[in-house]
């Protein structure tokens, strides 16, 4: 067997053998399953909730803020991150605010973001996009800066405008750091969209997880962080794949 | 522009160029003044950092002159070979090193000019496949840059500016990057593709061989600042062999006296390198 094909067996073996572990430990009674029910158990209630329509109440509310937010966050910082990269004076201005902004925990401002917006969808979404915004902003700032200056000169020399700059040039040049940003930023949503939810929601996969501590019902605070993890697995890879048909121009890494 | 005559192209008059860096006020180019005449190969050699590339982006409009001009006689366009398009581009340059977008395949390279001057879509069609055929890329078109060899890069560098039919040409360097066997190659295929057109050409290298090769008249250039060290006419007829051409020994007489000319000013940029280093 070559080196890949056993990594790769390795990668698949690893997680079971720790879920087959997890549930023999459970099962022999040398953990407390009031904790830690067994994987079975959390399975079976997977399957329950699933029949209910209960998790797919949950996990669209989530999924309907986490679009929202990433787009409504997303976009603009592309935009502004790409104008920013181009124009001298506008980061000057910006550049500072971004700076004094982002280091702030995101889930410290939800008490604020609540006062605001109030304890509606609004909340959430904005929780979402502040998540996906300084990532992308960042990310998109630093690959346009990054692009060789060659490449602009070769865009001037060949008479393109302001427009087909930024549509040539520093968009496709900046890609690959846009694509890093996009991830982390993901990423960062789903951690806030999860923060969100357990606060002034009556649905959401972090509003099932709060509350199925409240009234003890442990398998279903299970279910819904394993169905977190493999949204965020599930997210990843389609990125991976987003990755692979805007960059064909990247080789394989 | 209308102040030059007939058979003059570009007319360079007392051009200067003034860069102010952290170690004080530079000079590149320092009055240089010459004509380049219409369909001429013109070919500029000088030691490193003798200010070459900058006259050369001047000519590009990629920097602005400190003092002096550049007038540039358009090409009539309705006499204009290749195209009706009165959007001609005045230049088109071949950048030294990688300049091809990444992000793009060879056929969009190719295309990039057409496209940023919004040529109609069939043009663009015939120009870039026949300056793909002509530079052996084809086969190539739907590659990205990062499946290519330097020479094949270098190749699409050549035809995105050849397919955007500018009235003259500037070439930057563009065969240093590359071993011998492929410069060779792409000098022939270069002669080749000028002797079509014989459109204006300036062309600037560190090789007095290529320079020899390619080139009608060769400037000369000093060591920084950069002046006008001698002119010299190559008086080999074309079309030209690359390879005939440098069995013969007025070749080889000919790059003899270039380099006399070149020597002392070599030399010297060493020297300033070598203070600049202390």
């Amino acid at each position: 067997m070559n080196p890949k094909a056993i990594d790769r067996l390795l990668n698949l073996a690893s997680p079971v053998l720790l879920l087959l572990l997890w549930e023999g430990c459970a099962r022999l009674g040398w953990i407390d399953t009031r904790f830690f029910p067994a994987p079975s158990a959390i399975f079976a209630k997977l399957f329950v909730l699933t029949q209910s329509g209960e998790l797919w109440k949950n996990l669209s509310a989530s999924l309907v803020r986490l679009g929202w937010g990433i787009l409504l966050g997303g976009v603009p910082a592309l935009l502004l991150g790409i104008a920013m990269g181009m124009s001298r004076l506008l980061r000057a201005i910006v550049d500072p605010l971004i700076a004094a902004t982002y280091p702030v925990p995101k889930s410290a401002i939800l008490p604020l973001i609540l006062l605001i917006f109030g304890l509606g969808e609004a909340s959430k979404i904005v929780m979402v996009a502040l998540g996906m915004f300084y990532p992308v902003v960042i990310n998109t700032l630093a690959g346009v800066l990054q692009i060789e200056k060659i490449y602009l000169d070769v865009g001037r020399n060949f008479g393109a405008g302001r427009w087909q700059v930024f549509r040539t040039i520093a968009l496709p040049g900046a890609m690959p750091s846009i694509m890093a940003g996009v991830k982390l930023g993901v990423g960062l949503a789903l951690i806030l969209i999860a923060i969100a939810e357990m606060i002034g929601a009556d649905s959401g996969l972090g509003f099932m997880i709060w509350n199925s501590w409240q009234v003890l019902t442990v398998e279903t605070m299970y279910v819904g962080l394993l169905v977190i993890a493999l949204l965020g697995f599930v997210f990843m890879l389609g990125l991976n794949e987003l990755e692979r048909w805007i960059l064909p121009w990247k080789p394989d890494r | 522009m209308s102040a030059v005559s007939a058979d003059t192209k570009i007319r360079i008059s007392g051009l200067h160029k003034h860069f102010t860096t952290r170690d004080g006020p530079f000079t590149a180019v320092d009055g240089v003044s010459l004509d380049v005449r219409r369909g001429e190969f013109f070919v500029i050699v000088g030691p490193s950092g003798c200010g070459k590339t900058t006259l050369l982006r001047i000519l590009a409009g990629l920097e602005a002159p400190s003092a002096g001009k550049v007038e540039l006689a358009r090409d009539d366009p309705a006499q204009a070979a290749g195209s009706a398009n009165s959007a001609r581009p005045a230049n088109a340059m071949v950048f030294q090193g990688e300049s091809i977008f990444p992000w793009m395949t060879v056929w969009d390279n190719a295309a990039y000019g057409l496209k940023m001057r919004g040529a109609p879509a069939a043009e663009i069609h015939d120009v870039v496949g026949t300056w793909l055929g002509k530079t052996g890329l084809t086969r190539f078109a739907d590659r990205y840059p990062y499946q290519l060899s330097g020479g094949m890069k270098q190749r699409v560098s050549i035809a995105r500016a050849f397919a955007n039919n500018p009235d003259v040409l500037l070439m930057d360097e563009p065969f240093s990057a590359l071993d011998e066997q492929n410069r060779t190659l792409l000098q022939e295929e270069l002669l080749r593709i000028w002797d079509e057109q014989k459109k204006t050409v300036v062309f600037i290298t560190h090789s007095v061989d290529e320079a020899v090769t390619l080139g009608d008249r060769i400037l000369v250039m000093t060591a920084h600042p950069g002046r006008t060290k001698a002119l010299i006419d190559v008086p080999f007829a074309r079309p030209r062999g690359v390879l005939e051409l440098r069995k013969r020994p007025e070749y080889g007489e000919l790059v003899y006296s270039i380099w006399g000319h070149l020597r002392e000013e070599v030399q010297r940029a060493k020297a300033q390198e070598a203070e600049a280093g202390r």
